[in-house]
């Protein structure tokens, strides 16, 4: 698989997500600074997680008018795919590329913990056909800005659209707290309307080891790139 | 009646976030800038209260929570309806 | 003067006043003493003008000179084979192995904090990282030590919630994780707030990057952010004088700016990655004055800068401004002549500035130019060498009043007991905090926030097809009430517990940095107490061969009198080959408990300055539990080596609250019960009797209670070690601890309350 990691200055999920891809795909992605707008074709572009320009004025929003980001609409109308994580979303948002918002999250603090996520009936999307939905991922979030916010409207378009891909569940003996955030009908994911481009959240890049954050991650990663190149 | 208070970073102290917006804007081809502060507002509705009396109020909630007097300073201005 | 004043005056009326002769009103108002005033007139041979005593005044502080703590940390022991650096540079660096070294550092941000938590805060972590990185090493964990006043101070709950903020505004940002540390709450630190944080990066043992100046005539860059007037000291002229605009006062808080933090981190790194650099220096306190006179000094050579070349932010700084100015992230280097333009690439990419402000001489002398003029011209040698050093007087105060069982008055059973102690904010869970920061970015924290005793790190590329690769363990820990009562034991049993949090989370404990946080040391009982825990940690670190690296010391925790509880906090820094074994603290069903270091015969347990005696007699009081160094030291060495044959599911020290207390946290995490094994002696005792009550909660110290799926093997290696030890019982399903017949305890609701207490403090519980 041919892939790509965007690297904003003050992107600080970078390295995790270049090991993953290298330890699935057994192949490094290209590295993407944010000025440049020459890149080869690629199958999968990934938008990693961090503070990019340090979070200022809007989470995302200075990074979103950078140059690489018209490789990116490029990349996404030749049909190629794209993953933001976390930081990732905020810009894909910012960007004009999927619809919402990202607000605080609701009790106004930063968050960095486990989640459970369930996989919602979706458009065909890479990321989620190869995936079985009953399956449910165990995937930590740390971030102060993943309240998703929509209208009523948008937010009804994309459930009858199938584009929600993960909302946040309770686990058995959880406490009330199970959605980290406060965002609408705990929404932790969402696609385009191609399903080819998929907003989250959560971290599946620190979930790829055992000993850190378990394996659910790798699952989720490792089914979405057998599906892209399949 | 609405009072609007505008808080900002007192003189000398360093503002990043608007150094990386300056940034980010010389890099869209905003030449023309010095230097970019930023700040927040903050708009209080009152309920029925004497102009003098709402703005003497709303100094007092400045210096117990709203600004923090160490970094930040503030304005006070009344928006008449 | 070399020119006209009337010329320089219209230049710049501020810098004309910071190049004026100074006299001893000025030397008074930075803090120098009569006598100081004159060392430095007869040092230079000169009355030093207003610039060049701001200089002096700077390096003669407590914080540059430790003037009154260095004759004492010259006695701490810092050599051992694995030490690469001791204390002097930016950071301690010891030997892990595999050509790999640990570089480590903890800070206090004591005073800023207090007054701007936030800020002052996330400037300390700012900080830290820093003097980490400027070694050469990439930052992989912060940990943080912070004590707050009594939890019912309306003012306590503005502290912890914007130091907390701070520290992961900073740390979260940067893209650091911050791992573990500890939070304690004493209405001591009321008007004096700890804000310790601690650091750890890795480097290439052959790669790391010192503060000497070297080769006369090279150049002298400054990387980074831009000057501004941020933290120029409040007593001096700079302050009183040339702020035209005195309405609105200047402050002197730092802002901390962790996006360029990360920008001057990669920079630097990748600096670094060439060979352009010979030499670099973090501008923390007393910013380009400290890092010039100490880069210089070290080498024993001179520095010729020109402060017009320096980035400002702000209009007409004075050199005065400039030299003493704590702006953050920024950076002093030396590089090798004629990279200059490959180095100026690197921090263009990064958007940094980047500006070659002078060179090196062989003249040993500071000459700063400033508006075309000399604005400083003086040794280097004083500024370092003939800092005041003082023998404060001083008195050990040893309490050695052991408290019996028997002489405290019994008011609640046992189960009463142990509910209060977990509605204890100290020992309470700190998730409230830690749910803060992010402490799994990077991918490689195998252990956080007391999911064992000492934090474990991964670290990064050292995996192989055996193995996940070798770790890093880190905690910090101190027992400030004991250390009041008795400073040389108190500080003893901050490195023996150190020690014993890292060897119970499966590694080997290898050195410390240490952070020496006291009250006025001119007070001869807070100079006693300075002095008594410097000798108990030397001789702790010394029999356990855990040397100290690094570390830094906060004095004159102060208000109106009161001083704060001698707190010096131990940062200590161990390494576990293959990280897949390093232990939890949390015990699986069906493992038998067992205590190391203590025997059935062992039954009336140690009261004095016990969480027990506070919640009984609302005292602390009497000698501290004393510290035996021979069974710490084995005790260790059985406990890695019990793992180390893989006999262990679970170990954790016993501190606060005692045995009970300890083996309730090890049935929490996976819901457990216990069937408690009592000596015969206890076994008839109701939920009152003193005795039972000070085997349960008494703090003797040297006892770690391991779990085992395997007793026989473990109880054979202990019989054949002769070390003390004593079964407490099998794990069950229940979720309940049978004390004897008579008191059930339900380790649920204790969970409960322990996860409760911290979110009631801070408003924020559901």
């Amino acid at each position: 698989m041919r892939s790509g990691v965007t690297i904003f200055p003050g992107s600080n999920c970078d390295r995790d997500i270049i090991v993953a891809l290298k330890n699935i795909t057994g192949k490094a992605p290209i590295k993407m600074w944010h000025k440049d707008i020459e890149f080869p074709n690629l199958d999968l572009i990934v938008i990693p997680g961090g503070f990019s320009f340090g979070d200022y004025l809007r989470c995302g929003a200075l990074a979103a008018r950078s140059p690489v980001i018209k490789s990116i609409k490029n990349h996404i109308s030749r049909g190629g795919a794209v993953l933001g994580i976390c930081n990732g979303f905020q810009i894909l948002i910012e960007a004009g590329i999927l619809p919402g918002s990202l607000i605080r999250n609701k009790k106004l603090l930063f968050t960095c913990r486990d989640t459970m996520l369930e996989i919602q009936d979706t458009i065909v999307s890479p990321f989620l056909s190869g995936l079985k939905k009953e399956l449910h991922l165990n995937i930590p979030v740390a971030h102060n800005e993943g309240n998703f916010f929509a209208s009523e409207t948008l937010l009804n378009e994309l459930k009858n659209d199938g584009r929600i891909a993960f909302k946040y569940i309770k686990e058995i003996n959880n406490d009330i707290d199970y959605n980290p955030n406060g965002s609408s009908n705990d929404i932790a994911g969402i696609l385009s309307k191609n399903g080819r481009v998929l907003g989250m959240m959560p971290h599946p890049e620190r979930a790829i080891n055992k000993l850190h954050g378990g394996t659910d991650g790798l699952k989720f990663l490792t089914k979405s790139f057998e599906q892209i190149i399949g | 009646m609405k009072v609007i208070v505008n808080i900002s970073l007192k003189e000398g102290v360093l503002d990043p976030e608007g150094q990386a917006i300056k940034t980010s804007l010389s890099n869209l081809g905003f030449e023309n800038l010095n230097d970019v502060q930023t700040g927040k507002q903050i708009i209080l509705n009152f309920k029925n209260l004497e102009e003098k009396e709402a703005v003497l109020e709303t100094k007092k909630m400045c210096e117990d929570l709203l600004v923090n007097t160490v970094i930040e300073k503030y304005k006070i201005n009344i928006l008449r309806d | 003067m070399k020119i006209l004043n009337q010329e320089l005056y219209n230049i710049n009326k501020n810098e004309y006043q910071a190049q004026q002769i100074s006299t001893l009103v000025d030397a008074k108002g930075m803090g120098l003493t009569e006598d100081e005033f004159h060392l430095i007139c007869k040092k230079i041979k000169k009355i030093p003008n207003k610039t060049e005593l701001g200089i002096f005044s700077a390096m003669f502080s407590e914080h540059c000179s430790y003037k009154s703590s260095k004759k004492w940390l010259k006695t701490l022991p810092t050599i051992a084979k694995h030490v690469i650096q001791g204390p002097g540079e930016n950071a301690g660096v010891i030997d892990i192995g595999d050509n790999l070294a640990a570089v480590f550092k903890i800070e206090s941000h004591n005073h800023p904090s207090f007054i701007e938590p936030y800020q002052g805060a996330a400037t300390g972590v700012g900080g830290i990282l820093r003097d980490v990185f400027t070694m050469g090493a990439r930052p992989i964990a912060l940990l943080n030590a912070l004590r707050f006043g009594s939890p019912t101070e309306p003012l306590t709950k503005h502290l912890v919630s914007g130091v907390v903020k701070g520290i992961g505004g900073y740390g979260n940002c940067i893209g650091i994780p911050t791992v573990g540390g500890e939070t304690n709450f004493d209405q001591s630190y009321d008007g004096n707030i700890l804000v310790n944080a601690m650091a750890v990066g890795l480097a290439n043992k052959d790669r790391i990057f010192y503060s000497a100046a070297t080769g006369s005539g090279n150049p002298v860059i400054y990387v980074g952010a831009k000057t501004g007037r941020d933290g120029i000291h409040g007593a001096t002229m700079a302050s009183t004088e040339f702020t035209d605009n005195s309405s609105e006062k200047r402050p002197t808080v730092q802002v901390g700016d962790p996006f360029t933090g990360k920008l001057l981190l990669e920079a630097c790194l990748e600096l670094m990655s060439t060979d352009a650099v010979l030499s670099i220096q973090d501008m923390g306190a007393a910013g380009l004055t400290s890092s010039s006179v100490e880069m210089a000094s070290k080498g024993s050579l001179g520095m010729h800068l020109n402060l017009d070349l320096v980035p400002t932010r702000e209009d007409k700084m004075t050199s005065y401004e400039i030299m003493l100015s704590e702006s953050q992230e920024r950076m002093l280097m030396i590089l090798k002549p004629g990279s200059e333009e490959k180095a100026k690439l690197i921090f263009d990419k990064w958007d940094l500035d980047f500006a070659v402000i002078g060179e090196v001489t062989k003249t040993g002398r500071l000459i700063l130019d400033k508006d075309g003029f000399e604005a400083c011209n003086i040794p280097i040698n004083p500024l370092v060498e003939d800092a005041p050093e003082y023998e404060r007087p001083y008195e050990i105060i040893q309490n050695k009043n052991v408290i019996k069982i028997n002489e405290l008055k019994i008011n609640y059973t046992v189960d009463e007991i142990l509910a209060k102690i977990f509605q204890n904010p100290n020992i309470s869970s700190k998730r409230w905090i830690w749910e803060q920061y992010d402490s799994s970015v990077m991918g490689d924290t195998i252990s956080s926030n007391g999911k064992s005793d000492a934090s474990v790190i991964k670290i990064h590329g050292t995996e192989n097809s055996k193995s996940f690769g070798k770790g890093i363990a880190i905690t910090t820990d101190c027992t400030p009430r004991y250390v009041k009562s008795d400073p040389i034991n108190g500080g003893m049993q901050a490195v023996c517990e150190a020690a014993r949090n890292v060897a119970a989370s499966g590694a080997k404990p290898l050195a410390i940095t240490n952070n020496l946080n006291f009250g006025n040391p001119e007070k001869k009982n807070i100079m006693g107490e300075i002095v008594g825990s410097i000798k108990g940690i030397s001789k702790a670190a010394s029999f356990l061969n855990t040397p100290i690296v690094s570390g830094n010391v906060s004095l004159y925790n102060e208000t109106n009198g009161k001083g704060i509880l001698p707190t010096p906090v131990i940062g200590m820094v161990g390494v576990i080959d293959e990280v897949e074994n390093c232990l939890e603290m949390n015990a699986k069903e069906n493992n038998t408990l067992v205590i190391l270091g203590q025997s059935e015969n062992f039954t009336e347990g140690w009261v004095g300055c016990s969480i027990y005696q506070e919640i009984e007699n609302k005292i602390i009081d009497g000698a501290p539990p004393p510290v035996d160094l021979e069974k710490e030291k084995k005790i260790i060495e059985i406990l890695l080596k019990l793992h180390t044959k893989k006999l262990l599911t679970a170990a954790h020290d016993i501190s606060d609250g005692g045995l009970l207390t300890t083996t309730c946290e090890m049935l929490f995490k996976n819901n457990l019960g216990l069937n408690l094994n009592l000596p015969k002696s206890l076994l008839n005792s109701d939920g009152k009797d003193p005795i039972l009550h000070s085997w349960c909660f008494g703090e003797d110290q040297g006892r770690i209670i391991v779990a085992t799926e395997k007793i026989d093997k473990v109880k054979f290696f202990l019989e054949n070690n002769s070390l003390d030890y004593f079964i407490l019982g099998k794990t069950n399903a229940s979720n309940n601890l049978n004390l004897n017949d008579m008191t059930t305890i339900y380790i649920n609701d204790l969970k409960n309350s322990n996860e409760k207490t911290l979110p009631f403090i801070m408003g924020q519980h559901e």
